[in-house]
């Protein structure tokens, strides 16, 4: 199995050779070469997941299989960073996920990038980014999960900023870069805390069950609360940062600013899930060391989903809409872990959690897919330029719309079943709970539909050429992936991942379901009523709800927040005033120094003429001023 | 008081040395600055002489003042310009100059006239020719082969950097 | 011995200040060598005048002198290739125009 290093190993080697010969490659051998590559990886992962889930049972429950592992640095007996292959039921869903999306979109990129500038630099960083993800979610430990997190970062930096000579673009990279950093941060922080007090980064040791480990970390606390909660918790931070949960979520927006299909990649299916990811990973040190931070994670992760899906249904620019769907649904996840107990039944929530990742990585990427045939068509985000394109767009239609029942939850799309685990997760965790999250379903069927009708039905907008369907290039992952959100909801999920690797079944129940069709349904015939044909309800509605209308369209002002608290207040009050003391003081000091050493040099550079004479006359006057002294004395 | 013949011989000569010496250091023209350098040495000479020192002033005349003197004067006529007659004797290390100088010998003549000195062991009669040949050629205690071939070789290193310097550059 | 040994060390005393005053206050390159020839002379007087008075039976101070009469030599057909060389490049030979490698 040491192949499985292959997974990582190629996507770098095209990165590698794409950047360093991209130049001298023609456009489309660039693009082929990409693609080809990530095919290869996608086969081998594909083999690698069907080895893991048919050979890797122990008395029915999965274990770890760690394939590859080298050891880099070792600082203590247990504490070493290795640089490996870890294989469990998460890692091996996420290489599916991955590979997938990627693969889709590096299809999807030959038509839609095809004559952009740069088309073998967009190659090369999707190949980079690949190699990132697959990385991380392979990592046997916390430092190379760190590691490959932060490449992960980088890479979406530099896609976000693809189009660089647009100052949004480059403003939105530099934005998600410091974002997710600050939260890294905390994730760093986080690192060092677990692993100095359970003296390993290992995950294989971490979530082995074995609490001795966390001993060492009992009865130390830190502002009240145990150390260990910190840790946890401030690796939820970095968490948070990726996954773009409030308050940390307003890079995603605005990273929309990067081509579409880097949108679907990193934006919706993969590297925002990262948070998730190392939630589930680190799921056992959360659930029995920490559960109150778990908790804590569940709460956030409802008040951000409630938060996104109220700004979805107020924008304008659809790949915002999408944008905040996706926070939303990251909420979703987020809930699920944190209500999530652990093994048999009580695990429904961390099966549920990963069922909607898996769920939602293929309909979100198949909705920004779309969206980026739409854009394609009409060469504009805004809603207001589109309208009646259903006919123009027959296949994008089609698949936007199996993509829109599925995020609905309407069965028997994929949304349905992995949302309905979701719910009834939350239901038995605290019913009042599973109520707002039925709501924020109810809220996402809305603003998902409303999206839909203002795109492909209500009245056409002018266009300067008339609207076509994409190429085949962008058509074809379309349709793959609708084809996935049809099935994808009847793979028995259970059986694969589950929170202690022991079989899972799935079972619907009833009222739980029937209530979320319900309210899904009651949203759908909202936004039908709304939005189908021009109505006057909504601007009735705006009227009525001005004001929060204007805050919900204005994101709730965070980032007007974020920008007094970092420029009046970081900026202004304390950056000024410390580089007024480095400027004056301390550059002062060295300044002043140098100026005196200049001004002494050029003053006592006159004894150094350089001519002998005048030395021999100095010499002579010393000698005989002493000889004057010891005669005198 | 009455003057031995010797003592007149010394006063003239020191009168040549002191007078020279400070005309050499005073005159504006350089050629003539070097014609009272070779009184100068003319007169040490003489000094050599009466210290019956014969073969230290036959050297002193010869080299001296048959063959430095002569260079000087040639790099002389070879070097000079109009700017050397125009220039200023006096500049502004003059006047500090004159008293470090005038300082220094008031000093070392107090001190010469002040001082005992150690009983006088004075020997007449000239120094052999024969010892000093030997003195110069032989390799034991007191006898100068070493130093001597170190000044031969450092002559002729001194010949041959002498024409590596001032040849004419292509 | 009529004459005492301290008026012999007068003469190359005025001599050796003269020559060093000369060195001080001179600017053409050849009138400097000449002042250092006044001062090598003094001191070539004293070796002498201390060898015949003090250390009679010895030949030290003659020795001393005869070499350093060689030195000089040496001394001055270096010194003078050099001035010839910069008059070459100068057109004089005044000290204050040699400062090419001051700055």
């Amino acid at each position: 199995m040491e192949y499985t290093i292959l997974i990582v190993l190629l996507p770098m080697l095209t990165f590698i050779v794409l950047g360093l010969l991209g130049m001298k490659l023609k456009a489309c051998t660039s693009g082929l070469i990409g693609t080809l590559s990530m095919a290869v990886t996608t086969v081998i992962s594909y083999a690698t997941a069907w080895i893991y889930f048919t050979g890797a049972r122990v008395d029915g429950v999965y274990q770890k299989w760690v394939p590859f592992n080298i050891e880099w640095l070792r600082f203590t007996d247990t504490l070493h960073i290795d640089l490996g292959v870890l294989l469990d039921p998460i890692s091996a869903m996420m290489l599916i996920v991955i590979t997938t999306v990627s693969l889709m979109v590096h299809i999807y990129s030959l038509g839609y990038m095809k004559g952009e500038r740069g088309f073998e630099r967009y190659y090369a960083f999707l190949s980079l980014f690949s190699c990132s993800m697959l990385g991380l979610v392979l990592a046997t430990n916390i430092f190379q999960m760190y590691i490959f997190w932060e490449l992960v970062g980088v890479s979406s930096y530099l896609l976000i900023g693809f189009y660089y000579t647009k100052p949004e673009a480059i403003a939105a990279s530099k934005k998600a870069f410091i974002v997710t950093r600050f939260a890294d941060l905390g994730f760093l922080i986080g690192i060092l805390l677990l692993s100095f007090f359970t003296q390993t980064f290992d995950f294989g040791v971490l979530t082995s069950g074995d609490r001795s480990i966390f001993t060492q970390a009992a009865g130390t606390t830190f502002m009240g609360c145990s150390v260990l909660a910190w840790a946890t918790a401030l690796i939820f931070v970095g968490g948070a940062g990726k996954s773009a949960m409030f308050p940390l979520h307003i890079w995603l927006p605005d990273a929309m600013e990067g081509p579409t299909p880097v949108s679907a990649l990193i934006h919706a299916a993969t590297m925002v899930v990262a948070g998730v990811y190392l939630v589930a990973r680190l799921f056992p040190v959360y659930y029995f060391e920490t559960p109150e931070v778990l908790h804590g994670v569940a709460y956030l992760g409802a008040f951000t989903s409630l938060f996104a899906a109220v700004i979805a249904c107020v924008q304008t620019d659809i790949k915002r809409v999408l944008a905040f769907s996706t926070i939303s649904q990251i909420g979703f996840m987020m809930v699920a872990l944190g209500v999530s107990g652990y093994g048999g039944h009580n695990g429904t929530g961390y099966m549920a959690g990963m069922f909607h990742l898996f769920t939602h990585a293929m309909f979100k990427a198949l909705l920004f897919l779309g969206a980026g045939a739409i854009i394609h068509a009409v060469h504009s985000n805004e809603m207001s330029h589109m309208g009646g394109l259903r006919k123009q767009l027959p296949i994008t239609h089609i698949t936007f719309l199996i993509a829109c029942l599925a995020i609905a939850g309407i069965p028997p799309f994929s949304g349905f079943f992995s949302k309905d685990e979701i719910l009834a997760a939350t239901f038995s965790f605290a019913p009042a709970m599973g109520w707002i999250m039925s709501f924020i379903a109810g809220l996402t069927a809305f603003y998902m539909f409303r999206l839909y009708y203002n795109i492909f039905w209500g009245t056409p907008a002018e266009h300067e050429h008339e609207p076509h369907e994409a190429p085949a290039s962008m058509t074809t992952p379309l349709i793959i992936l609708a084809a996935v959100t049809c099935v994808a909801g009847f793979i028995p999920f259970g059986k694969f991942v589950s929170s202690d690797g022991a079989d899972y079944i799935i079972h619907l129940e009833a009222s739980v379901a029937i209530t979320s069709v319900v309210i899904a349904l009651i949203g759908i015939a909202v936004a039908t009523v709304f939005y189908r044909k021009k109505s006057s309800i909504p601007d009735r509605l705006e009227q009525t709800f001005n004001g929060l209308h204007n805050a919900a369209k204005h994101r709730f002002y965070i980032d007007e927040v974020y920008l007094f608290i970092t420029k009046r207040i970081i900026f202004n009050g304390i950056s000024r005033s410390i580089a007024w003391f480095d400027r004056h003081v301390i550059d002062g000091a060295m300044n002043g120094l140098a100026f005196v050493t200049n001004k002494m040099s050029f003053a006592i550079r006159g004894l150094q003429s350089g001519q002998i004479q005048q030395y021999l006359l100095v010499f002579l006057a010393g000698l005989l001023l002493i000889t004057l002294l010891v005669l005198v004395c | 008081m009455e003057f031995t013949l010797e003592q007149a011989g010394f006063a003239f000569l020191a009168a040549v040395i002191v007078i020279f010496s400070i005309m050499t250091v005073t005159t504006k023209r350089i050629l003539r600055a070097a014609t009272y350098l070779l009184f100068v040495l003319f007169a040490t000479a003489g000094i050599y002489f009466q210290l019956n020192y014969s073969f230290l002033g036959a050297v002193q005349l010869l080299i001296y003042a048959g063959g430095i003197i002569v260079l000087y004067v040639f790099s002389i006529l070879l070097t000079s310009s109009d700017e050397d007659k125009k220039a200023p004797l006096r500049n502004r290390r003059t006047l500090s100059g004159l008293i470090v100088s005038i300082v220094g010998a008031v000093m070392c003549i107090y001190l010469l006239l002040t001082h005992c000195y150690p009983p006088v062991l004075f020997a007449e009669g000239e120094v052999d020719m024969h010892a000093i040949g030997y003195a110069m050629m032989g390799t034991g205690k007191y006898q100068y082969l070493l130093p001597f071939e170190a000044v031969s070789v450092l002559l002729l290193a001194c010949i041959i950097g002498g024409l590596l310097i001032a040849r004419k550059r292509k | 011995m009529e004459i005492q040994m301290q008026y012999y060390l007068l003469v190359s005393t005025v001599m050796f200040f003269a020559g060093v005053y000369g060195f001080v206050t001179r600017r053409n390159l050849i009138a400097i060598l000449l002042s250092i020839e006044l001062i090598l002379n003094a001191v070539n007087i004293n070796f002498a005048v201390f060898n015949r008075y003090l250390f009679p039976g010895q030949m030290e101070g003659l020795f001393f002198s005869i070499f350093s009469i060689a030195i000089a030599a040496a001394e001055t057909a270096v010194a003078i290739a050099i001035i010839v060389n910069i008059y070459r490049n100068l057109k004089n030979i005044e000290v204050k125009n040699l400062d090419e490698l001051k700055d």
